[in-house]
């Protein structure tokens, strides 16, 4: 008879597979999980042997607020409810400076976090020195997340990364927040990533072309090797690269995920789909964004404000696209729908 | 007469002011102080004929008598020092940075009420963009929580305020409470690397309890908008204040409305180009105190 593997010796990976359905997830569900559902997504996904789970507001800690909607449960009781939970996983937070400030991080760290996940759009990693620093400090593993990547130039990406890089951060992680990428950008991003960097690559992709799971192989295959992803897609946008899908074309490729595929579709069936308002898949906005290459977390926002101000989704966030906005900056499509909703009013009264 | 002052620290803040304190009728310029003789603002300074050391505070403790107030423009951390250098010498210390090391001041709300403090501080452009909106709510009804979002265009946005973002959240937050009369605040920073620079933005939410006066609240803010735009003539609403319907579970208790305040700021163009409309606010708030100071000192000595 042979012991579960995941209690024994360590199981070989080709690459470490962070889920982030408690964070990224946490935008689909306008952030309103209770302490029983982070328990039940924690417990499934921890014995099926993923090996960091992602937990917080969807716009990371401190995300609660009115510019990205209020959580039902203080983040804190389900920070802890995680790392209660997890028998073998680490727990991670991820933190954006502007919005949480180290004292976040104090917090989760005492409360048993071990990874922070330091994200800031892709142009400004300069302002994650001190929150890197400090996470290395508290003995956390710093990975430092380049949003938005896709607006950069592979070369433009590679300087910021060594940036994170030398401020401490362990692992390197790019993010195609707004779904936005081909695959050829990808491998582009991440081979000249790779080779320029020390330390280790991670991709997080999203599902608003269709090519999240597609995205995240073509990463591994140029050599990133930390992929993202979340259960059943849950997640800001048109979804994320669904945790249980990438796993099963791992296994048809021979690439080793270290996860029980099977598990996590009990998962993804059993404990997620039951709680999802709605199932991800990619309608016109959610397509818009990744085309317009607007941050996902605006889809239901923008939805919001449409349905308050009487104007359509689609031209709010095309708008958005057209602003250049960058994640973080929800209260701008309050003042689209303002603006389209006062020249709708201006067109009728002059006719 | 003129009080002499003289600024401390040499990059965008400290240069724009510069500029700024050119204007004054009540304020006169003697130094501006840096630690790189080759900095642009050291550079301008000298072409404009002022003193420009760049010996830092050493500057001020081997001068003690050439000014009567300084304005920090450096960093947090480094005013945290520079604040104990200047009250021994018996200096007042207009601080720029977030260090927060007496009390802040917003023109529209509290100008007059620190006079004598020996440092008062500006807060964070964020702050003096959003805290008068805050207070304008609250001098309406109970404001159990409040928020802003403030973002600026990447190219507005110096190293001190990179390395002291954590700073900006923690000062412009306790702002709303403080001075704005919020019980609670919350503040978030966004930089936009975008070309052109985006104008500096500012969105202030404030949570209104059951039986606010809606119009009220409206017509308030308008007022207080009109009053910083006296000192701050890019200051303007983006679109009108909008009541919104919730409800909404604020760390304020839940609340059936809010009001949102969507504001615009277009700089003077002193130093940085129009989009820096953070540096205007902060270095023109400055000057309303130090003359507001320099009246002071007139009467009092």
């Amino acid at each position: 008879m042979t012991a579960p593997s995941i209690d024994a010796t360590p199981v070989k990976r080709d690459f470490r597979l962070i889920d982030s359905t408690l964070r990224d997830g946490s935008h689909a569900i306008s952030h309103q999980y209770t302490v029983d559902q982070v328990t039940r997504i924690v417990r499934g996904l921890d014995a099926a042997g993923i090996q960091v789970i992602e937990i917080a507001h969807g716009d990371g800690l401190g995300g609660s607020s009115f510019n990205y909607g209020f959580s039902a449960v203080d983040e804190m009781e389900l920070v802890a409810a995680a790392v209660d939970a997890a028998t073998q996983a680490q727990i991670a937070c991820l933190l954006l400076p502007g919005i949480a400030t180290v004292d976040d991080l104090k917090r989760v760290r005492d409360i048993g976090v071990s990874v922070a996940r330091i994200a800031v759009h892709c142009t400004e990693a300069d302002i994650t020195e001190q929150h890197i620093r400090i996470a290395k400090d508290l003995g956390m593993e710093a990975i430092g997340f380049l949003m938005m990547s896709h607006v950069s130039t592979p070369d433009e990406l590679l300087v910021q990364a060594k940036l994170l890089q030398s401020y401490g951060a362990d692992t390197v992680y790019i993010a195609d927040s707004a779904g936005a990428m081909t695959t050829n950008e990808v491998r582009a991003r991440v081979a000249t990533l790779v080779g320029g960097l020390d330390v280790p690559l991670g991709v997080h992709a999203h599902q608003n072309l269709s090519l999240a799971v597609a995205n995240s192989i073509a990463a591994y295959e140029e050599g990133a090797r930390n992929l993202d992803g979340t259960s059943a897609g849950l997640g800001a946008g048109a979804g994320n690269c669904p945790t249980e899908i990438l796993a099963a074309v791992c296994d048809k490729q021979g690439i080793v995920s270290g996860v029980d595929t099977l598990m996590l579709l009990d998962v993804a069936e059993d404990v997620v789909r039951p709680i999802m308002p709605r199932q991800q898949v990619v309608d016109r906005a959610g397509l818009l964004l990744g085309y317009a290459g607007v941050y996902g977390s605006f889809l239901l926002h923008a939805q919001r404000a449409a349905e308050r101000y009487g104007v359509s989704q689609a031209k709010i966030l095309l708008e958005l696209g057209a602003r250049k906005v960058v994640g973080g900056q929800e209260d701008m499509i309050i003042d689209v729908a303002v603006e389209l909703a006062r020249k709708h009013a201006e067109a009728e009264g002059t006719t | 007469m003129a009080l002499p002052v003289a600024i401390i620290g040499s990059g965008n803040i400290g240069t724009d002011l510069m500029y700024k304190l050119e204007r004054s009728e009540h304020l006169d310029l003697v130094a501006m102080i840096g630690i790189d003789a080759a900095s642009d603002g050291l550079t301008r300074a000298r072409e404009r004929g002022y003193l420009a050391p760049a010996n830092g505070i050493e500057w001020v403790q081997q001068n003690p008598a050439a000014v009567r107030l300084v304005f920090d423009a450096t960093s947090a951390y480094v005013h945290v020092r520079h604040a104990k250098i200047l009250a021994e010498l018996g200096i007042t210390a207009v601080d720029l940075t977030p260090a927060a090391r007496g009390p802040k001041v917003i023109p529209s709300v509290n100008l007059r009420e620190h006079l004598d403090a020996p440092n008062v501080n500006m807060v964070t452009c964020g702050g003096q963009a959003t805290t008068p909106m805050v207070a304008a709510v609250s001098r309406v009804t109970r404001v159990p929580y409040a928020e802003m979002v403030s973002t600026v265009s990447s190219k507005s946005a110096g190293p001190g305020t990179r390395q002291n973002i954590d700073e900006f959240t923690r000062t412009t937050a306790r702002a709303l409470e403080e001075i704005g009369g919020a019980e609670i605040g919350k503040a978030i920073i966004i930089l936009n690397p975008a070309e052109p620079p985006i104008l500096m933005r500012n969105t202030v939410y404030c949570g209104l309890p059951e039986g606010t006066d809606h119009d009220a609240v409206l017509a308030s803010v308008v007022s207080m908008v009109a009053d910083v735009a006296k000192y701050v003539p890019g200051y303007r609403l983006k679109q009108p204040p909008v009541i919104e319907e919730g409800p909404y579970n604020t760390p304020g208790g839940v609340v059936p409305h809010r009001v949102v305040v969507l504001l615009e700021v277009e700089g003077a163009g002193d130093y940085l180009p129009t989009y820096a409309g953070n540096l205007d606010i902060m270095t023109a708030a400055a000057v309303q105190v130090g003359e507001a100071i320099a009246a002071h000192h007139e009467v009092t000595t």
